[in-house]
């Protein structure tokens, strides 16, 4: 690693990459969990495998799928490469890998709080006259919120440490795409084992702390 | 008028299970009573009627207005249903204080600000159930009666055609069901609209039905004199029972009622033996259509 990159340069780096991934996975995966939530059948139960396959799959897996769609020469990539929008080697390639790669932690615990609000309570706000929208916003969401909300920063912690995706589809530009989770590889194949220890602890504080955050907040006070 | 013609089947329930039901209600207003034993299939004919539940056929008629016809393809959503239900635990908003859950019908996507009309009507419906000064209250603090209270607030405030109470008292220890059953009753009594109200408990039975509907099985039989039938009887379960036996040729369990003899027929000249079936399908589709069985 080039040693006049300081250290919080891929700190702030894998934070902002694993924001912007935390507000687009959020958006999606809560209107998936909205939509399938509750659903039985054959299809749904196919959407439900499909959004949880992110967790299971190898992250190397999920960056090849990536560099097929979005690549240079890939399905998406190609019309995005006409517009002049590249996203291979980018931060946002990057945001793009962290975000296929949270994604299903968000939708699992937004769907598993959604489906713990009492029905009745969703009823009673449908005979009073509520649209579904008016139930989500006011009954279903007020209700399940601390779930959702611990689901987000379990996988906002996780997009922190994001690496297999991130490296085949952003590479492990320092400055650039070198996120905390690479520089620490980078640093250790370097043999800076300084570095590696510093980055290490960094990364282990910050998530500790967004973990004990998730759980103050969300958690009632008692007595 | 209220007309109510139902069929869902839930073959791969275990055991298996369909509800096909058929009558009318042909008062103005008529307070009426479904009873029968649990899972016979009186809650989901309220979450049919209500629309939270789509029938597999059915017809569901209230005045005029045309809320379910599985033939004309009309299924009218719950939300423009104007039913106002109340659920067995109430099914107060937790995250609301009693005046936002009582103003609900009226407001938006924030639930929290209401127009000042609003919050004067919402206020005036709590007045109006003695419970104005729970109003910034949250429903997690109230004892059963006054969520009880409250959840009818909220019903009524939406200006419903019909209001259908799920088993009102089930939430309720016994002791209070008794005193809530009196002061449910006087404030059903001002009510201008029908009432539709499930139970299985005979003592509300007597309290609250004009019409009853007995249920067993997923059938329903309309028992349109109930008042009538009931003077021949000295406590509302020996009536019910007696029914349930006539309607559904139940065999006569240990508490038969045959020691209270009710052949004689009264001074009118009604015997309770007869239950005419009240709806305008006398073709015996319903099963266990009043029979010439035996009593007693």
């Amino acid at each position: 690693m080039d040693q006049s990159i300081p250290v919080w340069v891929p700190l702030l780096l894998s934070l902002r990459v694993a924001g912007t991934a935390i507000v687009i996975a959020s958006c999606i995966a809560m209107l998936a969990a909205w939509c399938l939530a509750r659903r039985k059948g054959p299809l749904p139960a196919l959407i439900d495998a499909a959004c949880t396959l992110p967790l299971v799959l190898p992250p190397t897996v999920l960056g090849y799928y990536l560099i097929v769609l979005v690549g240079r020469r890939g399905i998406v990539g190609k019309w995005l490469n006409e517009v002049g929008i590249n996203l291979i080697f980018s931060w946002q390639g990057a945001v793009i890998a962290a975000t296929v790669v949270v994604f299903p932690l968000v939708y699992k615990s937004g769907r598993a709080a959604l489906e713990q609000v009492n029905t009745d309570l969703e009823n009673a706000a449908r005979t009073l006259g509520a649209s579904e929208w008016r139930v989500l916003l006011t009954v279903s969401l007020p209700l399940a919120w601390r779930g959702i909300f611990a689901g987000i920063m379990l996988a906002f912690a996780r997009g922190m440490g994001e690496f297999g995706a991130t490296l085949m589809v952003a590479g492990n530009i320092p400055g650039k795409t070198q996120t905390l989770a690479l520089a620490i590889y980078d640093a250790f194949q370097a043999g800076d084992d300084d570095l590696a220890l510093k980055l290490v602890v960094i990364t282990s504080f910050v998530c500790v702390g967004l973990l004990a955050l998730a759980e103050t907040i969300v958690k009632p006070r008692t007595g | 008028m209220i007309t109510v013609r139902l069929e869902k089947a839930f073959p791969k329930g275990v055991p298996p299970f369909s509800l096909s039901v058929d009558y009318t209600f042909t008062a103005e207003q008529p307070r009426a009573v479904l009873f029968g034993p649990s899972g016979s299939g009186k809650s989901l004919t309220l979450r049919c009627l209500a629309g939270l539940m789509k029938p597999d056929r059915g017809l569901v008629r209230v005045a005029d207005h045309v809320l379910l016809d599985s033939a004309g393809n009309v299924s009218v959503p719950a939300r423009h249903r104007r039913i106002g239900y109340m659920f067995q635990e109430y099914a107060l908003f937790p995250h609301l204080n009693v005046l936002e859950n009582v103003a609900y019908s009226h407001t938006g996507n924030f639930p929290r600000f209401m127009r000042s009309d609003v919050r004067e009507k919402a206020r005036g419906m709590l007045e109006r159930f003695s419970v104005g000064h729970l109003a910034e209250r949250m429903p997690g603090t109230l004892s059963g009666g006054q969520r009880q209270r409250v959840a009818l607030a909220r019903a009524l405030n939406a200006d419903p055609l019909l209001l259908m109470l799920d088993e009102p008292f089930s939430a309720l220890d016994t002791i209070l069901r008794e005193r809530l059953r009196e002061e449910l009753a006087d404030m059903l009594e001002k009510l201008t609209i029908p009432v539709i109200m499930i139970t299985h408990d005979p003592e509300d039975v007597d309290f609250f039905a004009d019409v009853l509907v007995l249920y067993n099985h997923g059938r329903a039989t309309p028992v349109p004199d109930y008042r009538r039938m009931r003077r021949h009887f000295p406590t509302a379960s020996a009536c019910l029972r007696h029914l349930q036996r006539v309607c559904w040729n139940e065999p006569e369990g240990e508490d038969s009622v045959t020691g209270i003899a009710p052949e004689t027929a009264d001074a009118d000249g009604t015997s309770p033996n007869a239950i005419a079936p009240s709806t305008d399908r006398p073709d015996g589709a319903r099963h266990g259509a009043p029979a010439e069985s035996s009593v007693g």
